[in-house]
């Protein structure tokens, strides 16, 4: 792909909190439309780089361009442009589903008959109508979780973000959850999503491994177990985390 | 030391959900039994009713023949218990931690220093820091330090390798295979099922009822029907293309191939998906017969619950 299909561009990326190096001149380029799997051990530096490509914190030194915004200079305008979900935090539980909708909605200056339409489409789309009324801690994780991916892409934004998103989820829902993720994709709009299951990495088109703030390893997943002789992403995974200790 | 557990009907409800629905399994002495489910399954409630810290609505628990109930003092004197989420003081440092819950036991660290050397070497050079500066994997082993430090016959292990990456999640498992060698009875739960055939015996779990239970092995022996292993270039379209295929029951991505779940036998089953997959102009068609491992048996009995 060319350089003009760059939806998200990293270039010597560092940020420190004190002496500590948590994202030590990272330099990668994610393209516009595909699904770009970010992993890597706890502490490795994964909701570092989150965080600075969603505009919720400065880089200390390098240049990060997010949909065509330079995130330093105008980290409110780069919120605008991208969706953001995560397992600890999405929806609000003392909401019904509904007002969960309107809330997003209102925050990304949606006009209210806009609101009704997608809720509609959304609820719709995921068999849930009959729960629209419903406060959302009454809802099963696995629903719940669909629930926040629809509302984070509401707005339709040129990127979503997801954080473990499937965290805890059933294997069924886990799978349902994917073929939402695929038809974002196909519709155009850019996936970062993190993971600890091995086998979603497989689901990626390209998958980024960090250790230890660094990027040790970033390509196809099929190109990564060639490069690693490994047979499946778990193996490559334990293979980088091992020559790095 | 290590104790037999004995659950016996047991169920528990919040309101209109059934958290527990008429459980009933025993563990035996020594045994590493994993509790295997996703969220929502039942796992957190059981724990919490085997510690005695909640009572249940019907049935009853024993440990080592003590009911947990009416025994509760005695039973909290010989387990060890690491909860999902909370067990470490975050102001503490790693040694007042330890000490903490040590003295709690009326122990002391000295005392019983043989049983979490092997783990608590591993953060003893951190020993004075605050536990809430701690990584995600050393905040673990600490939890883990302390829900031993009283020597205890049964451990409950709450989702311990929850949010952890794959390799301190294997870390983990190690330490727990080399702790039940000194004879502990080990209880641990995982919404990860491929930490399933780490255990000696399982209870798959989806919504407070129990789906099956017996050793990794058995589970897998008994998956109902055959297994192919299908990979093709463009596998987004050809999961919609298998889903329907004639004698398919059940179509899912399994990383970088789908696994199609069948009654019939396979060699026939190949022979019609090859002229099938290759009308429809897929390339690189690979279709190999394969054992089903745990999550496929998990999705089986899913199906089967749901009816569908």
């Amino acid at each position: 792909m060319s350089q003009q299909d760059a939806i998200i561009q990293v270039k010597d990326l560092v940020k420190k909190f004190g002496d500590f190096v948590a994202n030590d001149h990272l330099n990668f380029d994610v393209y516009r439309g595909e699904i770009f799997g970010f992993l890597g051990a706890n502490g490795a530096g994964k909701t570092t780089t989150m965080k600075i490509l969603s505009g919720l914190s400065r880089p200390t030194s390098g240049k990060v361009i997010v949909a065509g915004i330079d995130v330093n200079l105008h980290p409110e305008k780069v919120k605008r442009k991208i969706g953001y979900m995560s397992q600890l935090f999405s929806l609000y539980n003392d909401l019904t589903v509904k007002e969960n909708f309107r809330f997003y909605g209102g925050i990304y200056g949606l006009s209210a008959k806009k609101i009704r339409e997608q809720t509609r489409y959304y609820l719709e789309k995921l068999d849930m109508i009959s729960f629209e009324n419903m406060l959302l801690k009454n809802i099963p994780l696995g629903w719940k979780q669909k629930l926040a991916f629809s509302v984070a892409n509401l707005h339709h934004p040129d990127i979503i973000f997801l954080d473990e998103p499937t965290g805890g989820v059933d294997p069924i829902t886990r799978r349902q959850f994917w073929e939402l993720i695929y038809e974002a994709s196909n519709q155009g709009t850019t996936v970062f999503v993190t993971t600890h299951y091995m086998d979603e990495a497989e689901y990626c088109e390209r998958v980024c491994i960090m250790s230890e703030g660094k990027i040790e390893a970033l390509d196809t997943p099929k190109a990564l177990k060639e490069q690693f002789q490994a047979k499946n992403m778990n193996d490559v995974f334990l293979k980088i985390a091992r020559n790095v200790e | 030391m290590s104790v037999p557990v004995h659950i016996e009907s047991l169920s528990k409800s919040f309101g209109k959900v059934h958290a527990l629905e008429n459980i009933s399994l025993d563990i035996q002495k020594g045994e590493l039994f994993g509790f295997i489910g996703p969220d929502g399954a039942g796992k957190t409630t059981l724990f919490r009713i085997l510690c005695s810290l909640m009572l249940a609505d019907q049935g009853e628990v024993t440990i080592n023949h003590i009911d947990v109930v009416k025994g509760y003092k005695k039973i909290r004197q010989i387990i060890g218990y690491m909860p999902g989420r909370f067990s470490l003081y975050m102001d503490l440092s790693v040694e007042e931690n330890l000490a903490f819950y040590a003295r709690i036991f009326h122990t002391s660290i000295e005392e019983n220093y043989d049983i979490i050397r092997d783990i608590y070497e591993q953060i003893a050079p951190f020993k004075k820091r605050r536990a809430g500066d701690l990584s995600g994997g050393m905040k673990q082993k600490l939890a883990l330090s302390c829900a031993l430090i009283h020597n205890p016959a049964l451990l409950i292990l709450d989702e311990p390798t929850t949010g952890v990456d794959a390799v301190s999640r294997k870390e983990f498992w190690d330490m727990l295979k080399k702790m039940q060698q000194t004879g502990i009875t080990i209880l641990v739960s995982t919404p990860y099922m491929d930490e399933a055939a780490l255990c000696d015996r399982v209870a798959l779990m989806q919504s407070g009822k129990l789906l099956s239970m017996d050793t990794p092995t058995q589970i897998v022996n008994d998956f109902p029907g055959n297994l192919l292993s299908i990979k093709a270039k463009g596998m987004y379209p050809l999961l919609h293309d298998l889903d329907g295929f004639e004698g398919a029951n059940s179509v899912y991505r399994f990383g970088e191939t789908i696994h199609l779940a069948t009654k019939m036998n396979t060699n026939l089953m190949e022979q019609k998906l090859f002229p099938f997959l290759e009308g429809k102009g897929y390339q690189e068609i690979e279709i190999i017969e394969k054992q089903a491992n745990i999550e496929d048996c998990f999705l089986a009995l899913m199906e089967g619950k749901t009816g569908s």
